[in-house]
């Protein structure tokens, strides 16, 4: 049992830390923190706020598949924030321009995004494995230019048009609209979550029943090993970076597909980086994720009601990030009680008991 | 295991600076200022259309409105209050309208926009101000549009006002919309005869559509004016991040720049940025324009207000106090269709005495030429 004590006490008590953090941060701020966080529990219930929250929560997940397959390799992938983005208008303006039957339309769309998330991957994984450079490096500049291609993309004489003072893709026809499951009041569903939960299970057999996933976890051990195991790690650097930039494409899409149908200046950035923080969070387990996931979107979309209550919206902000970080520190602490646990237990078997611990 | 370990600590302390990033670092302003008066020589001007004899006034005054019933709730852009330029314009009015109409305070709610934020954090911000009984309720940006139009049918009894933008299809949405080209074009003007070398600058906040307006304006306004001007021109981010509206550093960066390039007169349009660029222009000792607000009289940017020769008001504060006081009389019909240099929703701010008298005639007599429709302002660069 002492191994699911291990995988579940270090983010709960990074969670507790973290709460006691903001409260401190809170109280010198001058604010009551029971009345905030209480704020934000009864927001769930109001509007469209829990099917918001459900909705962020799937997209969230995506986010954090798509940075985890680099983790389990040892890839920082932080070029997922510019992967979704370049895919989603290169999705939008493909959906926008062609006519087909609907189901075949919303499918050309998605694997449109997929393809195009993998081939802005593709250029850091091809600098990695001919060049080796840095795929920290050269993602975040990938990001810097995924801002201005899609910026580029957008313009008005390129494949924009101007709707008011915004400026967006042609609208997606409805043919490759992918529907949602209405709650009236309570918002709208995106049928995409189940296309997230599907990539849930997808990674899960892939990582444990596939030989491709082992190869995987064991370059991420140690490369050396696995070489001399017989694992091509080149090939499995452009491998899993592909994957990761494929699932990274379709980040954009439920939004785009079941709400926005275009891709336009209010286009959701950002959901990359924090894609990073959960996989950390999750510790690229696909439950974990699922569960990081839940938490950021209801920290995100319950954080909106602190401005009502008088309270500063960035106190949220200051609760992801110290999760974040108590949550590596914890993995630690705990890590190194339960070996200090581990040296005594068999110090105690072997009759050695009463030297250093 | 230890090589993972690190990296996971790498990479979120990374992150945890990427997060931390968002959070503004203060510039000081320090530095000799210069002061600038009179017309420049390098530049040769355009003879200057005569000012008209008949000065158009506003027609704030008029019959005492009764707002008391009124509870008014306010959806900001990024920066929310305390931005020193549009958002604080908007502000300024509900503040106006507070005095005024004898609206109480606690019947007003402001809520602010985060930078990158999903249509579902607009409509629900939206939604919490309808659904707690606030009416009339104002978007500040053309970022709340879609989520406007779609909020304003589920309430269709309470009244949207929505500055930048017009919703087609919503009867309960009141646009509010602006001629930015119009006023920005005056600012040229006066960046072309504030200019000692002949050569301005425009730093915009982010190349969005809006943006340009004030940049087509500007560069018209001044070529107008001093047909052989050189204009610098930098956007802080491109379209889609909108971070080059309340990024200071960047801002001052860019406006060094083009200071670096000759450029002595600067015209921001960059929102919170701009404090960065009044910076930039006070440590180098040239000149710059405010935009949105009078900025000269703006507590945020006083430290560097003796470089701030005018602003281009944008008039939200009269947008929104007219829009109030439209609500409280019921009268929405009243309200002009488009804020422009007739009805002074645009125009510049002479505060701080560097538009001299002169200067003053030839703005009015450009002003003039454009009511009447003799210059006709492009909206586009």
């Amino acid at each position: 049992m002492g191994n699911l004590r291990g995988k579940l006490l270090p983010p709960a008590l990074a969670i507790v830390f973290s709460m006691l953090l903001c409260g401190v941060a809170l109280v010198i701020s001058g604010a009551n923190p029971f009345s905030a966080f209480g704020a934000m529990v009864t927001q769930v219930g109001k509007g469209s706020t829990l099917v918001d929250i459900i909705n962020s929560t799937g997209i969230y997940y995506i986010a954090a598949l798509a940075v985890a397959i680099g983790f389990q390799m040892n890839l920082f992938n932080i070029g997922v924030e510019g992967q979704y983005r370049v895919a989603a208008v290169v999705a939008a303006v493909v959906g926008g321009s062609i006519a087909l039957p609907p189901g075949i339309h919303t499918l050309v769309i998605i694997v449109v995004g997929a393809l195009a998330g993998a081939a802005w991957a593709a250029i850091p994984a091809i600098l990695k494995v001919t060049r080796g450079v840095n795929e920290v490096i050269s993602t975040i500049m990938m990001n810097g230019l995924a801002i201005g291609l899609s910026a580029y993309l957008i313009r008005r004489d390129v494949f924009g048009e101007l709707r008011g003072n915004n400026i967006r893709t042609p609208e997606i026809p409805e043919s490759g609209w992918m529907p949602g499951i209405s709650f009236g009041g309570g918002g709208t569903m995106f049928g995409f979550l189940f296309v997230a939960i599907a990539l849930g299970v997808g990674y899960w057999i892939m990582m444990n029943r596939t030989r491709f996933g082992f190869e995987l976890r064991a370059s991420g051990e140690s490369a050396t090993a696995a070489s001399a195991g017989g694992v091509n790690a080149k090939k499995m650097i452009l491998v899993s970076m592909l994957l990761s930039g494929a699932i990274a494409g379709l980040i954009g899409l439920p939004e785009m597909l079941g709400r926005d149908h275009t891709f336009s200046l209010n286009f959701t950035a950002g959901i990359g980086f924090s894609g990073i923080a959960i996989a950390l969070l999750g510790r690229n387990h696909p439950g974990g994720i699922a569960f990081g996931a839940l938490l950021w979107a209801f920290l995100d979309k319950s954080g909106l009601a602190l401005d009502n209550v008088g309270v500063p919206r960035e106190i949220v902000t200051i609760m992801q990030g110290s999760i974040v970080l108590s949550v590596v520190v914890a993995y630690e602490v705990v890590r190194r009680v339960e070996l200090a646990a581990e040296q005594r237990r068999v110090g105690r078997e072997l009759g050695t008991v009463g030297g250093a611990a | 295991m230890r090589r993972r370990m690190r990296g996971v600590a790498v990479a979120a302390i990374a992150l945890t600076s990427v997060m931390t990033m968002a959070a503004c670092a203060k510039d000081s302003g320090g530095g000799s200022n210069t002061s600038n008066n009179g017309s420049g020589a390098a530049c040769e001007y355009a003879t200057p259309p005569t000012a008209p004899a008949t000065s158009n006034t506003s027609a704030a005054a008029g019959d005492k409105v009764d707002g008391s019933a009124l509870k008014v709730g306010l959806a900001y852009d990024i920066g929310g209050r305390g931005d020193a330029s549009f958002n604080d314009s908007a502000a300024a009015g509900l503040d106006k309208a507070i005095t005024d109409m004898g609206i109480k305070k606690e019947n007003t709610r402001e809520l602010s926009a985060a930078p990158n934020e999903d249509e579902a954090a607009k409509q629900t911000r939206l939604r919490q101000l309808a659904s707690e009984g606030f009416n009339p309720i104002i978007g500040v940006g053309f970022a709340y549009a879609e989520s406007m139009k779609l909020v304003a049918a589920e309430f269709p009894n309470v009244k949207f006002g929505l500055v930048d933008s017009a919703v087609d299809g919503a009867t309960n949405v009141t646009p509010l919309l602006f001629a930015e080209q119009e006023g920005s074009f005056l600012a040229g003007v006066i960046a072309a005869y504030q200019s000692k070398k002949c050569h301005v600058g425009f730093v915009g906040g982010v190349e969005i559509p809006l943006i340009q307006k004030f940049e087509a304006g500007y560069f018209q306004g001044a070529k107008a004016a001093a047909p052989k001007i050189e204009i610098e021109k930098k956007y802080i981010t491109p379209a889609g991040d909108f971070t080059g509206f309340q990024d200071a550093p960047k801002g001052q960066e860019a406006a060094k720049g083009q200071i670096d390039k000759g450029a002595d007169v600067i015209y921001q349009a960059a929102g919170a940025s701009g404090k960065g660029i009044f910076s930039a222009a006070k440590q180098a000792g040239v000149l710059a324009i405010g935009v949105d607000s009078d900025q000269y009289n703006q507590a945020t940017v006083a430290d560097t207000k003796d470089v701030i020769v005018s602003s281009m008001l944008k008039r939200v504060d009269v947008a929104v106090y007219d829009y109030i006081r439209a609500v409280a009389k019921n009268d929405l019909a009243s309200l002009p269709k488009v804020f422009d240099l007739k009805v002074n929703g645009v125009g510049y701010a002479t505060s701080g005495g560097k538009i001299d008298a002169k200067l003053q005639g030839i703005l009015e007599g450009y002003k003039a030429q454009i009511i009447e429709g003799k210059i006709t302002v492009k909206d586009k660069p």
